[in-house]
Order: structure tokens, then sequence, then C-alpha cells
């Protein structure tokens, strides 16, 4: 267990660096987030993510990455619902690092 | 990858209220986990598993999460058989309007959205079970 800690704001999160609670969740955050796992956020990586947190607004819960590109190409074109250019984006899985970014919980089915 | 030889016909069952036990929630942690191995799923709501798909549940006042709109997820997963027993909704004063509409989108007519829910009899239901390769009860 640890805190981030953003303009005076702290929010915890677990050991692998998950939000506790989700409704803490800002874009200040999420750039915090980002930086500690050596991502420099763009407008593409604010994509994924945005995406991320209305899927999970809808559903309650985080896609699985086949669904995640499925679901972009739906959405974005073929171009960006791309597992290449997700992984481009978020090295370390799309869904397991854009969705720490997107203060969302780790994703069902991921190990 | 799965082919037509070593597909299973994978059937979860589900009888319980959504909430007091975990059962329902790590029965749809396990559909959509499974979902990832390409196998033929189907989903059965039977007796009390009926009040899972109740539209406009509210957690609220019991401070637990409502995971009720994800069973709506269900058909990005390609989980596409949803079989609600008939007799177990008339047993709780339940009609099928009462339930969520679910549906999928068929890829092979434009994305056109159909309903998962199926409702079938009791004597349908012994059917579909003797017909799936793996039962799973919760």
């Amino acid at each position: 267990m640890g805190a981030y800690e953003v303009n005076g704001t702290v929010a915890e999160h677990d050991e692998e660096g998950y939000l506790t609670d989700i409704g803490v969740w800002n874009t200040d955050l999420a750039d915090m987030i980002a930086k500690a796992e050596n991502i420099d956020m763009s407008d593409a990586h604010w994509e994924v993510v945005n995406f991320l947190r209305e899927y999970y607004e809808e559903y309650q819960i985080a896609p699985a990455v086949r669904i995640l590109v499925k679901e972009m190409t739906k959405k974005f074109g073929k171009e960006k619902g791309d597992q290449k250019a997700l992984y481009a984006l978020f090295p370390y899985g799309p869904a397991k690092q854009a969705c720490k970014i997107a203060g969302l919980p780790k994703p069902t089915g991921c190990v | 990858m799965a082919d037509e030889t070593n597909t299973k016909k994978f059937l979860y069952i589900n009888r319980k209220a959504p909430y007091g036990t975990v059962y329902a929630l790590e029965s749809l942690e396990v559909v959509l986990i499974g979902a990832a191995f390409e196998q033929d799923v189907s989903v059965a709501f039977v007796d009390d598993g009926v009040f899972q798909l109740m539209s406009g549940q509210d957690t609220a006042g019991i401070g637990m999460k409502n995971f009720s709109k994800t069973y709506r997820a269900l058909g990005d997963y390609e989980v596409r058989k949803l079989y609600v027993e008939r007799e177990s909704l008339a047993e709780r004063g339940l009609v099928s309007d009462d339930l969520m509409a679910i549906t999928y989108e068929d890829e092979n007519e434009d994305y056109a959205e159909k309903p998962s829910i199926h409702f079938v009899d009791r004597s349908e239901m012994t059917k579909l079970i003797s017909e799936h390769d793996v039962i799973l009860s919760f």
C-alpha cells in the first residue's frame, strides 16, 4: 500500500499501483501515474484512457485486451483498434497499464 | 487455437440471488475469463438466479458494487446465449419485462443488435443441460 500525492490530494493505491478508490481519479493524477510508468501522455494515450473510463462507466468492468482492440476498432477505426499500436502506447499491456492510468481496477482475467 | 474438434459446449448455471453470497459475481467473472478460451459458452438462470438479471438494481443501501451492468458486456465477449427458465420467473412473480435487455451485435448482419436472453421451459432446460459437455453450477 502507498499513495499518490498531487496538488495536496492524497490518493491511496494498492501494491501494484492501482487506485483503491476509483472516485478520487482526476487528469492530474492520471499524468502522475503515467509518469511513474514512464509514459508521456499524448492525445492517443488519452483516447485509450478515456475509452476505458467510458467502458467502465457503462459496464462496471475494465475490458480484456481482445475486447479493447475490438471495441476501439469499432469506434476509432482499424489503425487505432490495433493490438500493436496499443502496445506501442502502453508497452506493459494496454489494458493493464492504461487501466492503471485511468484509475480503474486491474482488468478481469488479467494475470 | 480452438477448432470444431476441441471446442466444448460449456453451460454455466446460476441458481442464487445476486447479492448476499458471492456466487453470482464469481460466476460472472469465470464466464468472462472463460470467454477468452474460445469455447461455446451458454449461461443459464434458474431458481433465485433469475434475480441476477433484474433491471433497476440498486446496491447503494448494502454497500456492494452493482455488477448488474456487467451482464450487458457479455455480448462483447461473444457470450450470446443466456437462458432463463420461465417457471423460475413465474414462481417469483416476475415477468420477462422485469429483466434487463441484453443484446449482442451480429457481425454477419451489419452489427444488428439481437437479444441474448432466451426464455425456456423447465423441460427445455433439462434438455439443454443434457446437451452440454461441461456444466458449472453456481
